[in-house]
């Protein structure tokens, strides 16, 4: 199992208070944070390049590439935004993160700050998870005292301030761009584009926004260099991630592995399916990505393999469904979500949404035909590619994607005339009753 | 559908654009040129394809909301298709790009009906009782754009409607789109950002803060932006159906903008108005005055038959048209003999009006006493407008809108143009918005509307103005210069030795002046000479060969070489029985600069006659009254702030409403003098004849140490403990022309007396106290606020919707205390 695993950013987890500044210097934190400042912001930057990290956040744009968007000869302030605002359904990695070791990330936070040169660094952080906001303001907070952060940093003549900010509670604000409104104190809402952040992002400043796993990969990267990271992973998506299984398999939990590792293989490292349960569909990166089902069991896990299958990596939030699960009742409650979360900006998505919830509420229902499902995928097709940002192709994923492999589980609905499912049997109690 | 307006060249200053600066692209397979960074959805325009559309607005900013307007582009201009369909309001134009509209492409086509039915679903299917039915972009691109039946089976959203966002405007939430014009309107326009998107998702909606209403000066043009039904007038709802009007282009007569508007009629009855589309004056906005204020015409007062004061009752009697000319001429006949007749003409008439008074007053009451000066005026200001604003003034190179968006800096004087001339107040916005143009401000205090323009305030005390205006001359950071513009507002007039300083100013710097007055005919009466010392044309009274140029031109022997009275002399001379009699046009005493003594002028007045719309404190006195057509009843001419001549049209057809000018010619007639025209057309015939004059224009040579009136002394507080008002006209007031508009003027700005803080703590008051603001004519309570005011000055409202500061505690410059602080 060790061999499958290769905790980076996992490993320092289990340590007593792991979340402490302490614990992380005793496993040999904020090593590479000496190393970066030893070297001109220009190198830190190649050093990433060559890593190949790629954006941890879903779409896996390349990191270091976008740190060299940043114009340099631009008068006005650069900033570092991290993206800590999780809330894609099934997505459970960053918070754990932030929670076991938020150090990992602040060290990151500097070293990218120096890399870019931006003297001002936030963290936006999902305002829900007021325990993870409180160990990253107190990790910040010994970060300074340490003369991690603050000015002249470690006599580096490099100043940097790192923010804490935490978000209201909105999935758009995960949209960078509506990420930079509400930093700004607007409403988050995406953003026209261009300008693009690294022109005018944040006040209208050139601005760098990454994922929290993003980042924190950067200390190791520094710490062991570019080649052992790349060493990593598979061809064209290098390194580590953390592959987080929720659902009906045994042991749930985030599994740190190297990209390009199977489902298969995850699923055994947690155990299994439920017992006496087969796996039916799953999610590879959060509701958002298309579902995939048992045939994709073997389907490399990384950005490249996921997309020939069909679907996309995402954030690696495997959502795994057995056989007691009713897809369509399962698609629905994610569609409320889209629903519910919809910032309303634009037509497809807005309109689109309260559509879509009310048209499937209907068929799980059974009431309907099979025509229905053509207009879903209709209105799925006039929301897809419409939008104005990625969230309304989110919406359309699961529809799609479930009614291309289950369309007869929704046809049974109507001859059921509702749905053919016990719904205790996909409950975590089914198994306790099952065996009393 | 909000298209592109379109701009004639030649009037633009902007030169043509160069080859390089023009993209070629294919739209359906045509190939079209258009300016680099031209939106597609503009490009396509041109070539006659109307991409559908709700959130674009071609004054906006692209946004890229509804995505109604959706192509597919099968080429970037790189060789490569964009994979999705793209917004086109948003998307730039490229060499080499090949787009694809609904005309051509199904892919563009199906996803334009997708978002057609996506707006449809949730949309109520009240169009049969909505305002905007029949007019309506939403109806018509449904139409055009979209599927014949719905397959939406499920529940609409529902809320309660319609909701009040001010007085003024309703807000419909059920058919609300959320293009988000209105509050894009608001924020990037008018600088008001009372309304925003609230909630999310399909529950976003268009909200207020509710303790901070829609009150924008602006609000009107969000009711007429908006695609939907959503925004409503509460004074037009369910008044009538769009294809029931009939429109008629007109020009606003509430101020000296000259803004475009649309008269919307139906059965001899006006319903309401909208902003005429003129890129080069207004654009596409109007201010909620123009809007809203128009039912002053059809009040139960409007004056529909002549009046005759009957020998034996004393009583005011109806008259027929003939038996009133006659009175009125003998009257007129006797009262020049017996010491001479004032003309006040007020600055409410048109052109052609002025020009009848200002031919009446030479030809038939052989004076020059006439003006039309209805404010606070001087000798000096007379001067000034002869010598400086008359023609365009010296050089005629006439400051236009257009040179509010290309100028360097601008300096304002005695001039509040959110109040005073919106149209003036929103280009200057833009143009701060758009490229920072530096806007200085010779004020008492940083006003909302100077805020929202980002402009600079030069802190001048009432009666400072000449010495701050002085102080320009070498003030580095204003660097005032050629591509300098002075805006000189009317009530520079009140402050001796500052439209001198004005003069100095332009002639040291080379800035060039503009003189913004307040209401819609001052400019028009100034060009025909409804002045003491100026005949029709910029003639100069004082110039012999310019009064006998005027006299050959009219064939008469000769005209009155004596300049006349001023307005004030005019009241001063009646009041003391010195004028034998008085010709009063659209006047309110009230607005004089000494609203007591204009009254015992009017008492005093052995014969008056009085041309009014409707019955007011002179018609009351006089002893002959004519009623005379309101702008829509008849056609005419504005001059505004520019000097851009302003035609309109008659709107209604009423054959007893007759043009002031018409009135003239029968009294004339009567006195066996022919004017020479009877209608508009004829008097416009007639100033085009006699042209303006290329003789020498008069010099301003005004002796400056003439005070002319009497101001409070300027300087810190007075020893007993008064201080000097500042104080100018809100833009929605009392004023008589906005009678009717109700809802209109409960979103009037609330009445506050501001101090400096310095002062609010001498008084041991804190904001929101009520305090007595005592001055000459009496006291009124009213809250207090605090602003950067200088020591010594505060400032109050001339005029607010039943609290009148210019009538209860006096005039600007005039020394007034506050006591009191208690709640």
């Amino acid at each position: 199992m060790t061999d499958v695993l290769t905790p980076v950013l996992t490993d320092n987890w289990g340590t007593d208070r792991s979340w402490t500044l302490a614990a992380y210097e005793d496993r040999g934190g904020y090593a590479g944070l000496r190393k970066a400042l030893a070297m001109a912001p220009p190198d830190v930057v190649e050093i990433v390049k060559g890593s190949n990290l790629r954006g941890r956040g879903g779409a896996g744009f390349p990191t270091g590439m976008k740190w060299g968007f940043i114009p340099q000869d631009n008068p006005n302030p650069k900033y570092l935004v991290v993206n800590a605002d999780e809330s894609e359904p099934g997505t459970c990695k960053d918070i754990p993160l932030m929670m076991a070791s938020p150090h990992t990330l602040v060290e990151g936070v500097i070293i990218s700050s120096y890399a870019i040169r931006a003297n001002t660094a936030f963290i936006y952080v999902r305002g829900e998870v007021l325990h993870v906001i409180r160990r990253l303001q107190r990790a910040v907070q010994e970060a300074y005292l340490a003369g991690h952060l603050g000015k002249d940093i470690h006599g580096s003549g490099y100043d940097l301030d790192l923010i804490v900010h935490a978000g209201a509670g909105a999935y758009i604000c995960g949209e960078e761009t509506a990420l930079l409104d509400s930093l700004e104190g607007r409403r988050g809402q995406p953003r026209l584009r261009p300008p693009f952040p690294a022109v005018a992002g944040l006040y209208a400043s050139p601005t760098v926004i990454n994922n929290v796993e993003s980042i924190a990969s950067v200390p190791s990267i520094m710490d062991r260099g570019a080649e052992w990271f790349s060493a990593m992973g598979t061809e064209k998506s290098k390194g580590f991630g953390i592959f987080s299984l929720s659902g009906h398999v045994a042991n749930p939990g985030q599994f740190e592995a190297p990209l390009g590792i199977t489902l298969r293989k995850l699923i055994e490292l947690a155990g299994g399916m439920r017992d006496g349960h087969e796996l039916k569909f799953w999610t590879p990166g959060g509701s958002s990505t298309p579902l995939l089902t048992a045939e994709h069991l073997d389907v490399p896990l990384d950005f490249e393999g996921v997309g020939a299958a069909g679907s996309m990596l995402g954030t690696r939030a495997l959502q795994i469904f057995d056989e007691t699960t009713c897809v369509v009742r399962a698609v629905l409650r994610w569609t409320e979500f889209y629903k519910h979360e919809s910032c309303g900006k634009c037509t497809p998505c807005r309109e689109g949404t309260w559509w879509l919830a009310q048209t499937l509420a209907r068929l799980e229902q059974g009431h309907g035909s099979e025509a229905d499902l053509d207009l879903l995928l209709d209105q799925c097709d006039n929301i897809l590619g419409r939008s104005f940002c990625a969230l309304g192709d989110g919406a359309t994923s699961p529809i799609s994607s479930s009614i291309a492999y289950f369309r007869d589980e929704y046809l049974a609905h109507f001859t059921h005339g509702g749905c053919p499912f016990d719904r205790q049997a996909s409950t975590i109690f089914a198994k306790v009753e099952a065996h009393a | 559908m909000t298209t592109t307006p379109e701009r004639t060249p030649e009037k633009s200053k902007e030169t043509a654009p160069e080859k390089s600066d023009e993209v070629t692209l294919t739209i359906d397979g045509v190939e079209v040129s258009v300016p680099r960074n031209t939106l597609v959805i503009r490009a396509a325009e041109r070539i006659g394809v109307q991409i559908p559309r709700f959130c674009d607005h071609p004054l906006l900013a692209p946004v890229g909301a509804c995505r109604q307007c959706l192509v597919e582009v099968p080429d970037a201009g790189n060789g490569r298709p964009i994979p999705k369909p793209q917004a086109s309001c948003t998307l730039t134009v490229a060499e080499g790009m090949v787009v694809n509209t609904q005309a051509t492409s199904p892919v563009a086509d199906k996803a334009q009906q997708g978002i057609m039915e996506f707006l449809l679903i949730n949309h109520p299917l009240d169009c049969p009782v909505c305002d905007k039915g029949g007019e309506c972009p939403l109806q018509n691109q449904a139409m055009s754009n979209g599927r014949g039946e719905t397959r939406f089976t499920e529940s609409k959203r529902v809320y309660p409607k319609p909701i009040n966002i001010s007085a003024q405007v309703l807000l419909d939430r059920e058919r609300c789109v959320l293009c988000a014009r209105c509050t894009r309107f608001s924020e990037q326009i008018a600088g008001d950002p009372f309304i925003a998107l609230i909630e999310r998702g399909a529950l976003q909606q268009v909200g207020i803060y509710e303790k901070e209403p829609f009150e924008s000066y602006f609000s009107g043009n969000t009711i007429q932006i908006c695609p939907v039904g959503a925004l409503t007038s509460s004074s037009y709802r369910f008044r009538s159906r769009p294809f029931d009007l009939v429109s008629t282009s007109s020009v606003a007569e509430l101020d000296a903008c000259g803004s475009a508007i649309r008269v919307d009629h139906r059965r001899g009855k006006v319903m309401r108005r909208l902003a005429g589309d003129d890129p080069e004056v207004n654009e596409e906005w109007i201010t909620d005055k123009d809007r809203f204020a128009f039912s002053y015409a059809t009040l139960e007062d409007r004056l529909t038959y002549p009046m005759v004061r009957d020998e034996e009752t004393g009583e005011l009697r109806a008259a027929s048209w003939p038996e009133a000319f006659l009175v009125a001429a003998r009257g007129l006949a006797a009262a020049r003999e017996a010491g001479g007749v004032g003309v006040l003409t007020g600055g409410r008439l048109t052109a052609e009006d002025s020009y009848a008074y200002s031919k009446f007053a030479r030809v038939v009451l052989g004076t020059n006493d006439i003006d039309f000066r209805a404010r606070s005026h001087s000798a000096e200001e007379a001067e000034f407008l002869a010598a400086n604003v008359v023609l365009g003034g010296p050089g005629s190179d006439p400051v236009t809108y257009a040179d509010l968006e290309s100028a360097r800096s601008v300096v304002m004087v005695g001039l509040e143009p959110e109040d005073e001339a919106g149209t003036i107040f929103l280009r200057l916005r833009k143009t701060a918005r758009g490229r920072h143009l530096p806007i200085y401000s010779i004020a008492p205090f940083t006003s909302r509307g100077l805020h929202k323009m980002s402009g600079t305030l030069i802190p001048t005390r009432p009666g400072d103005e000449a010495a701050a205006l002085d102080a320009l001359v070498n003030d580095g950071t204003v660097a005032l210069d050629s591509g300098g513009l002075l805006l000189v507002g009317e009530r520079t007039a009140s402050v001796p030795g500052a439209l001198a300083a004005v003069a100095r100013l332009a002639a040291t710097t080379g800035a060039r002046i503009a003189w913004i007055p307040r209401r819609a005919g001052d400019r028009g009466a100034l060009e025909s000479g409804a002045l003491p010392n100026l005949l029709p044309g910029g003639r100069p009274v004082a110039d012999a060969s310019a009064r006998v140029d005027l006299a050959t031109a009219w064939g008469v022997e000769h005209l009155p070489d004596t300049p006349g009275r001023d307005g004030a002399a005019i009241v001063a001379a009646a009041a003391a029985g010195e004028l034998g009699g008085l010709v009063v046009a659209g006047v309110d005493p009230a607005d004089l600069p000494d609203p007591v003594l204009a009254r015992q002028a009017i008492e005093a007045a052995d014969f008056i006659v009085s041309l009014e719309v409707r019955a007011s404190e002179v018609t009351r006195a006089a002893d002959v009254v004519f009623p005379v057509a309101p702008v829509t009843d008849r056609s005419g001419t504005f001059v505004n702030w520019e000097g851009r001549v302003r035609q309109f049209g008659k709107a209604l057809h009423k054959p007893n409403s007759l043009p002031d000018l018409r009135v003239l010619s029968g009294i004339a007639e009567e006195l066996g003098i022919t004017l020479g025209f009877r209608t508009p057309e004829q008097v416009w015939a007639e100033m085009t004849q006699v042209g303006p004059w290329d003789g020498a224009r008069a010099v301003f040579d005004h002796d400056v140490s003439d005070p002319g009136i009497t101001l409070a002394e300027p300087g810190s507080s007075h020893a007993d403990g008064s201080l000097v008002l500042a104080s100018w006209k809100q833009l929605i007031d009392d004023g008589r022309m906005q009678d009717g508009a109700d809802d209109m003027r409960l979103t009037a700005r609330k009445p506050v007396v501001l101090v400096a803080a310095d002062t609010l703590a001498e008084l041991g008051a804190t904001v929101g106290d009520t305090v007595i603001l005592a001055g000459p004519l009496g006291s009124l309570e009213l809250p207090i606020g605090v602003a950067d005011l200088a020591a010594g000055t505060v400032w109050a409202p001339a005029s607010a919707p039943g609290a009148s500061v210019r009538h209860l505690v006096g005039p600007a410059g005039c020394a007034v205390t506050i006591t009191g602080g208690a709640r």
